[in-house]
């Protein structure tokens, strides 16, 4: 149980959160996904700190960012598996 | 977990229960707080609840005045209330309203006397309210006397994950006892409106909240200079990892776990059709919304906070919850109940459910909160438009 870097909510999802103090690049993290109790691996590109996302697979801008299973908003500028997703390159749809 | 049946509380004279005694001094208006104050500071167990409005305000947003100031008196946390406006008509307006109650209420007016004669004469009932009110005992109440508020703030990436799931799992656990809920946050919902409006038990109460989510949408989109990106999030949710008003929307969503509601409230409006979970149309400022839902009458909130809100409400206490292992080690004074082992797996949700259900109890029975041991009594009422 113990030893979990990073919590993904869905199976659907593309981004996780890391749940630990941070993760610094090249780490090869630990990931959950709390729908199915299933468990992946993903190595940081990033050094990212709690609460913040990172990107489970190599995302273009216009796609969608999907947490929750739901749409969280819009990629604005390409990111690579293992990347920060944050405000810099990922933008709401509502306004 | 067993959960226990009851908890201890103040029986009121029509039926509701309290989970605190105040004697409240409630100005009208914003000029009327200086004498509302001063006989809070003359008579012990009395507080003051000072506002910066109740002049010239008109249609809606009198009408919320109103409802807010007359919730407010009617609270079962309140054992007896006095007002004090400038004028008698709108002073008399309110204490009728909260007699209805059956609690001690009364109103007096500054014109014609001036603050000194009248912080004297209201003194006097002030004390005798509050001596009156210090006898009153607790009582073994049913479950079903709690009503439940829930609002989260400076909420991050971790309310989502835990610390609003954990009032999720609370909310499950308790609807069968019969307890009424609510949650809020109109603004806040933004991005999972359509997902929050299929939890309408009724196609009325799904309409109702899709009409008062678009309304509120369409003065966001007249009146914003150019995009919220600034406000929604906050720029503590953006520093906790929220990126979007979307994802924080999705995360508040949590807090109501997998229940449905069965009306949508006006701002302060007294839930009428029973037992179980209310959305109440409340802007998603901490205090606004905490003193709207006190004003419905709501007698015990829950406040799940990522980044670390201190909000507390001078009637209605305000219980903490944080997932955020640093906000629970930086803020600890704040913060009354720590599920941040969930995100170690240390913790499942159930269990964390069962610890909200535990130190809701225990605040019920009269334990202070972190809020109320450190003062916090923030009063805001919520205006619709400036006055005329």
């Amino acid at each position: 149980m113990a030893g979990t870097d990073i919590i993904i909510h869905d199976k659907k999802d593309n981004v996780g959160v890391v749940v630990i103090e941070k993760i610094t690049p090249n780490q090869d993290c630990n990931c959950w996904i709390m729908e199915n109790d299933d468990s992946t691996k993903i190595q940081s590109k990033n050094e990212i700190p709690l609460g913040h996302k990172i990107a489970m697979e190599d995302l273009k801008e216009g796609d969608t960012i999907i947490k929750y299973g739901h749409d969280i908003g819009k990629v604005v500028k390409a990111i690579k598996k293992g990347e920060h997703v944050h405000v810099h390159n990922v933008k709401t749809k509502k306004w | 977990m067993e959960i226990p049946k009851s908890f201890l509380g103040y029986k009121r004279e029509n039926g509701r229960a309290g989970t605190r005694n105040h004697v409240i001094i409630l100005p009208v208006d914003d000029i009327s707080n200086a004498c509302a104050e001063a006989v809070a500071n003359n008579i012990k167990g009395t507080i003051a609840l000072p506002h910066s409005y109740g002049r010239l305000q008109f249609g809606a947003d009198l009408e919320l005045h109103f409802r807010t100031m007359i919730g407010t008196g009617k609270n079962p946390n309140v054992a007896a209330v006095i007002v004090i406006g400038i004028e008698p008509k709108w002073t008399k307006r309110i204490v009728d309203a909260i007699a209805k109650t059956g609690k001690p209420v009364e109103g007096f007016s500054i014109e014609g006397v001036g603050d000194i004669d009248t912080i004297a004469k209201v003194s006097k009932k002030a004390q005798e309210f509050s001596m009156w009110a210090s006898e009153k005992q607790r009582e073994e109440c049913p479950m079903s006397d709690l009503w439940i508020s829930v609002k989260c703030g400076e909420s991050d990436t971790t309310s989502g994950l835990a610390s609003n799931p954990t009032v999720g799992n609370l909310m499950e656990k308790l609807e069968p006892f019969g307890v009424h809920l609510c949650f809020g946050e109109t603004s806040e919902l933004t991005g999972a409106e359509t997902v929050c409006a299929k939890r309408g038990k009724t196609p009325e109460a799904q309409e109702k909240f899709m009409k008062t989510w678009n309304e509120y949408n369409d003065f966001i989109l007249k009146e914003a200079t150019n995009d919220l990106s600034e406000s929604q999030p906050t720029a503590g949710n953006i520093a906790g990892g929220l990126t979007t008003i979307e994802e924080k929307a999705f995360g508040n969503f949590q807090k109501i776990g997998n229940l449905k509601f069965i009306d949508v409230l006006e701002p302060a409006e007294e839930p009428s059709k029973g037992k179980g979970l209310y959305f109440m149309d409340t802007s998603s400022a901490a205090a606004e919304c905490v003193t709207l839902q006190a004003a419905g009458g709501f007698n015990i909130h829950l406040f799940p906070t990522g980044q670390g809100n201190i909000i507390g409400n001078p009637i209605e206490p305000v219980i903490k919850l944080t997932a955020n292992p640093l906000t629970a080690k930086t803020m600890s004074e704040h913060i009354d109940v720590d599920v941040s082992k969930i995100l170690s797996r240390q913790m499942n949700l159930d269990q964390a459910g069962d610890e909200l259900i535990k130190a809701t109890i225990k605040v019920a029975n009269g334990r202070l909160t972190c809020a109320e041991a450190l003062g916090h009594k923030e009063f805001v009422m919520t205006k619709l438009y400036r006055s005329a």
